[in-house]
Formats: C-alpha cells, structure tokens, sequence
C-alpha cells in the first residue's frame, strides 16, 4: 500500500500519525471510566471551554506554541469544571442545565475572542482556528513529544489509582465508608480528563473532542465484561481510528482531521454494536431466532407426547394435519419436523404421518417434567 | 462497657426541610437491631448521617466511645442495591474484593491474600460458584448477597446494612438470616433498615422505630408494640398488632 510505504519513509506522516495514536490512547482510557461514571457529557462541556483558553491565552503571551496555548486550554476547561461544580451546588440547576450553560457560554467567549484575534493588526493570528476542527498536518516532532510526556503521566496515573478509580466509577459512598479519599480521587480523575483532553485538541479540535473520549470506550464496551480488557480494547479502538483518520486527512485533500477521526471512531463503534458477541445487534438477534426455533421444536415434540399418551401404543403416528391443528399458526411445521428427525426425536411412518423414536420419548418426558417443575424464576 | 454505637442529638436538613430530628440511639455489642418507619422516614439517611455519607446539622455520633473517622475500619456498610450500577464491567470476585481496598494500600493491588479472604466470604454468603460471574447476570438476591460479601471481608465490628431483604427470593432472604445470627454470636453488632414489620420480631432483638424523629428504640419485646406502630406510622398498621 501506497500509504503505508509513505508511512515508514515520510517523516510529517509519521510525526502525524505517532501523535494521533498517542491521542487515542489516552483518550481511550480515561474515556471509559468517564463512560462508566456517565460523565460523557462533561468531557463535551471540558472541550468546548478549552476554547476561549486557548485564544486568551495567545493574546496574553503572543505566543503560539502549542504547550502554551494547551495550558490555557486546561486552565479554561478546569474552570469550566469547577464552575459546573459550583452552579448545581450553590443553585438548583440541574447538571445537564449547568453543564450544557458553561459549554456554551464558554464556547461563545472563545469564537468571540477568535473573531477579535482575526482582526489584530498581526499576521502572526493566523492558524487558531484550526483548533476548532484541528489539523493533524500541523502537528510537529516537539508538539508529539509533549503530547507523549503528559500522555504517558495521565496513563502511569490511571494506572497507580487504578483499584480507587474503580471502586469511584461503580460505588463512590462504599469507598467513603473505606476511608478512602472519593473527594479527591474525583478531583485527581477529572484532571486526568481534562488532560487526555488537552492532548488532543490540536489533532481532533474542540467541538469533537468528546467523540474520541465516549466513542473507543463505547464500542469497547461491547466486547468485554472486564474493565482492564475494556481500557485496553479502548486503548486500541483509539489508536486505530486516530491514526486512521488523521492519515487520511493529511494525505488525501487536506481534509479537517477532527471530523475524519470521529468518523472513523463511529464506524468501530457501529461495527461494535453490531458485531460484539454476547452485546451486539446482531449477535442478540440471532440468539433470540435460534431460542425461538428451538422453543418452537420443543413445543412440537411436546404436542407429539401428548398424542402418544392417549393411545396404548406410545409409537402411534399422527397426521401433520392432526399436528398443525394443535398450534394454529405456529408455521414450518415440516421444517421443524425433519430437524426433530435428524435429532433422531421422530421419525415418519408414512409421507405425512409422524411418531415419536424411543430417544424422543425421553426427551418428550424430560422436557416435560422441566416444564411443570417451574424453576424459580424470581430476580 | 461502651456501648457499639451512641448517637446523640442527631439533626439532618435537606434545606430547612428537617430529614431528621433530634435522634438518640444506643446499640450495645453484639446484638441485631431492626430500623423501621414508614417511607421517607428518613432511614437510610439515618444510616448515612452515621457513616458521615450526608452532612449533619447537630449531633455525634461514637464507635466504642470514639467519632467514626478514627473507627472506619470497624464499620462495614451494605448499601441499597439499586444505588450501584449493576452493568459495570466486574466480576463478583472483584466486587467482593473491594472491601479490602482501604485495607491494600495506595498503589498496591489486591494479590493472593485478598483473593482468599475474598473467596472465603463469597463461601458464606453461598456465592462461591459464581466468582467468577459478570456481575449484570446476577438475580437481585444473588446481587444482595455479593453486596453482603464485600462487607463480610472487612471483618467489621459493627455491620449497617439498608434493606437487605429488599425484594430477594426465599433462598437469600435465609442465607441473610443465617448471616446475620453467626455475626451475633461473633459479638458483632447490626443495624439493618427493615420494611417488613412481620418478621421484625423474629429476626431481631432490639428494634428502633423512626419517623423523622426517634419514637422508640429498645429490645423488640418492650418496644415494639401497637401503640408505638401507631405513633410510628400513624393509623395505618392498627390492624398489625404484634
């Protein structure tokens, strides 16, 4: 592949692609537990408050070095944060109302400050905005190496407080009664957030930063019931889509990559929810069919029993029309015979007319004594 | 000797709405106490107010003489189950196991000594076969009793439990009541928010009845009498005469 052998040789691709892989996985780990406290929506309201941080930032240094705009960013998004806090304490506002109110009003001061930062007499302004959509292709060795440092510090910490992040995600107040510090392990997880955050917002930009939080630990979801597995998978989920997308954009026709790495972490998310074992679409729907043919065979099988204990001779055969006027349309009658049959349940006596083998007697009778001693059902 | 728990003046607001007013309470070692009200009588609160989970407006409340935060290791709390996520990607095992997270340490990991005590408590509670089990596929009783076990593992003197008997089937309703007799006799002591006042004098020896305020509290067979339903619930239950 074309792509590829660029991939190995062309040093631009491969700053671009090292830093979106690097983005993704970060956000792919502190996405999940963020998913798993169904706090998604702040990772959106963190994001759109990076904004006016990153442009009030420029215009107090001048500077347009990515780390000193991405502080701004994470000194704005905490302060989104904190007053999200604040407001549904102090107030009765709801978290939704507050959260949804910061995210906006924050987002409107940072495209106010934008359009002023446009008008400086300065041609140094250009280029801010593609921290709305971000630019992969901006990328350079430096921004890479300090997204890897605070990439890597997120991931370590996820990692020493991975047991108390747990136990915060699935039973706060039971960690309070450990004496555990539920307090300051929420502040310690939220920062680590805004800093998976922060780490990609030059790659994938503000507005659709949350994608790349929610979508790997969603899709994740589906394909394990074990929360080291899911951090993983989501770790990987994130890689794949911000490499995918990022290379996509910088070498096809200069596309916005933010939008082409939320597409790509969509379709792993829909293929999940599709295709995962045991959660999945699919997986569920054919679960469903298959239990229903089977309680369809059963019921047959059943009814064949039935006929048989009214007469001396247990192996009497009896018409499909006999059978079919038993459950009106329960349908494929002789579908579901000839599978009864190559169970070796029954067998035909003439073209039409079936009865039960010995083997079907005995499964006739365990499903029967199964059925009239009801197991408890109760949850 | 002191006393398990002594609460004293106990005051909970939500706003200037009173949750709970003035509250006394002594519970000595070793015994099983019911707290039954009508609802929004502010039980679980109760219980929360004790275990420092909501702030209190007045009042104290001792472990063996001493504030809790100097006592959190003898304490061990069972929450309501629907206050947890029963789709969270875990394991029984894991979730049985968190009672020991206090106990680890920062940055350590359970290892082979947690998985043991862990395993025995499961044993206890009849859940041993299902270590291993996603925890969404459990029934409500099964649910319960993994809840039981996460508290068992602690080895807490003093167990608060808000209803356990909450909708479980027969089986776990028995292993809870199992439970709850050999952590007595193991000279533990039991606050359990109960809903059925049928078995209040069956189960337990001291009952507190509680209605915003304390209307009585002591051993079943003093306190837990027609009159006192009827303070407690107003004339609803006259018909249930003990």
């Amino acid at each position: 592949m074309d792509l590829l052998s660029e991939l190995l040789t062309d040093y631009t691709l491969r700053t671009v692609a090292l830093g979106s892989a690097l983005l993704g996985m970060v956000s792919g780990a502190l996405g999940t537990f963020a998913v798993l406290r169904r706090q998604s929506l702040l990772g959106d309201a963190i994001s759109h408050a990076a904004l006016p941080g990153i442009a009030l930032a420029f215009l107090l240094t001048g500077s347009k070095a990515p780390l000193i705009l991405l502080l701004g960013a994470a000194l704005a998004g905490w302060a989104a944060t904190g007053l999200i806090m604040a407001v549904t304490s102090a107030t009765r506002t709801k978290y939704d109302s507050a959260l949804s109110l910061m995210l906006s009003v924050f987002f409107g001061i940072g495209l106010v400050l934008l359009t002023a930062i446009q008008k400086l007499p300065n041609a140094q302004q250009a280029g801010l905005d593609t921290f709305l959509f971000g630019q992969a292709a901006s990328m350079v060795a430096r921004d890479v190496a300090s997204m890897a440092g605070l990439g890597a510090a997120a991931l370590l910490a996820t990692g020493l407080l991975w047991k108390e992040f747990k136990l915060l995600a699935f039973d706060r107040e039971f960690g309070r009664t450990l004496g555990l510090p539920m307090r300051g392990l929420d502040v310690a997880l939220t920062l680590l957030i805004v800093v998976a955050i922060v780490v990609g917002l030059q790659t994938v930009g503000v507005v659709l930063m949350s994608a790349m939080l929610i979508a790997p630990a969603a899709a994740a979801r589906q394909w394990t019931d074990r929360l080291g597995l899911m951090v993983l998978i989501a770790v990987a989920f994130g890689a794949i889509a911000g490499v995918t997308g990022a290379l996509v954009s910088t070498s096809a026709s200069r596309l916005p990559t933010g939008p082409v790495i939320v597409l790509c972490a969509g379709s792993v998310v829909l293929l999940s929810l599709g295709f995962a074992p045991n959660r999945g679409i699919i997986w569920r729907a054919v679960r469903r069919y298959r239990s229903g043919l089977r309680l369809g065979r059963e019921a047959l099988l059943l009814d064949l029993y039935a006929l048989a204990l009214q007469h001396e001779q247990r192996k009497h055969p009896h018409s499909e029309a006999a059978l079919a006027a038993m459950r009106p349309g329960a349908g494929r009658l002789r579908a579901r015979l000839h599978r009864l049959r190559e169970k070796g349940f029954v067998e035909s006596a003439t073209r039409s007319d079936w009865m039960l083998t010995d083997l079907g007697i005995d499964e006739a009778e365990r499903l029967h004594r199964g059925r009239s001693v009801q197991p408890d059902t109760r949850p | 000797m002191t006393p398990a728990i002594e609460v004293q003046d106990l005051t909970v607001a939500y706003g200037d709405r009173p949750v709970l007013w003035d509250i006394d309470l002594t519970a000595s070692r070793g015994i099983l106490m019911a707290i039954v009200g009508p609802n929004g009588a502010g039980k679980t609160t109760l219980v929360k107010a004790m275990l420092g989970l909501v702030p209190t407006a007045a009042g104290r409340v001792l472990f063996f003489g001493r504030p809790y935060g100097r006592r959190q290791q003898l304490v061990g709390y069972v929450p309501q189950r629907g206050s947890v996520d029963w789709d969270f990607p875990t394991s029984v095992m894991d979730v049985a196991m968190m009672g020991l997270y206090g106990r680890v340490g920062w940055i350590r990991r359970p290892g082979k000594k947690e998985r043991v005590l862990a395993m025995r408590a499961l044993e206890q509670v009849g859940m041993q076969d299902l270590a291993q089990r996603q925890i969404s596929q459990l029934s409500g009783g099964q649910r319960q009793r993994v809840f039981l076990a996460r508290a068992l593992v602690q080895d807490a003197d003093i167990y608060f439990m808000d209803e356990p008997f909450q909708g479980v089937d027969a089986t776990t309703e028995r292993a809870i009541i199992d439970l709850l007799r050999q952590l007595r006799s193991r000279g533990k002591t039991v606050l359990v928010v109960h809903h059925d006042l049928q078995t209040v004098p069956v189960y337990f020896d001291e009952v507190m009845l509680l209605n915003v305020r304390r209307i009585a509290s002591g051993p079943v067979e003093t306190v837990f009498t027609a009159e006192n339903l009827r303070l407690t619930y107003g004339g609803r239950v006259a018909a249930f005469a003990p």
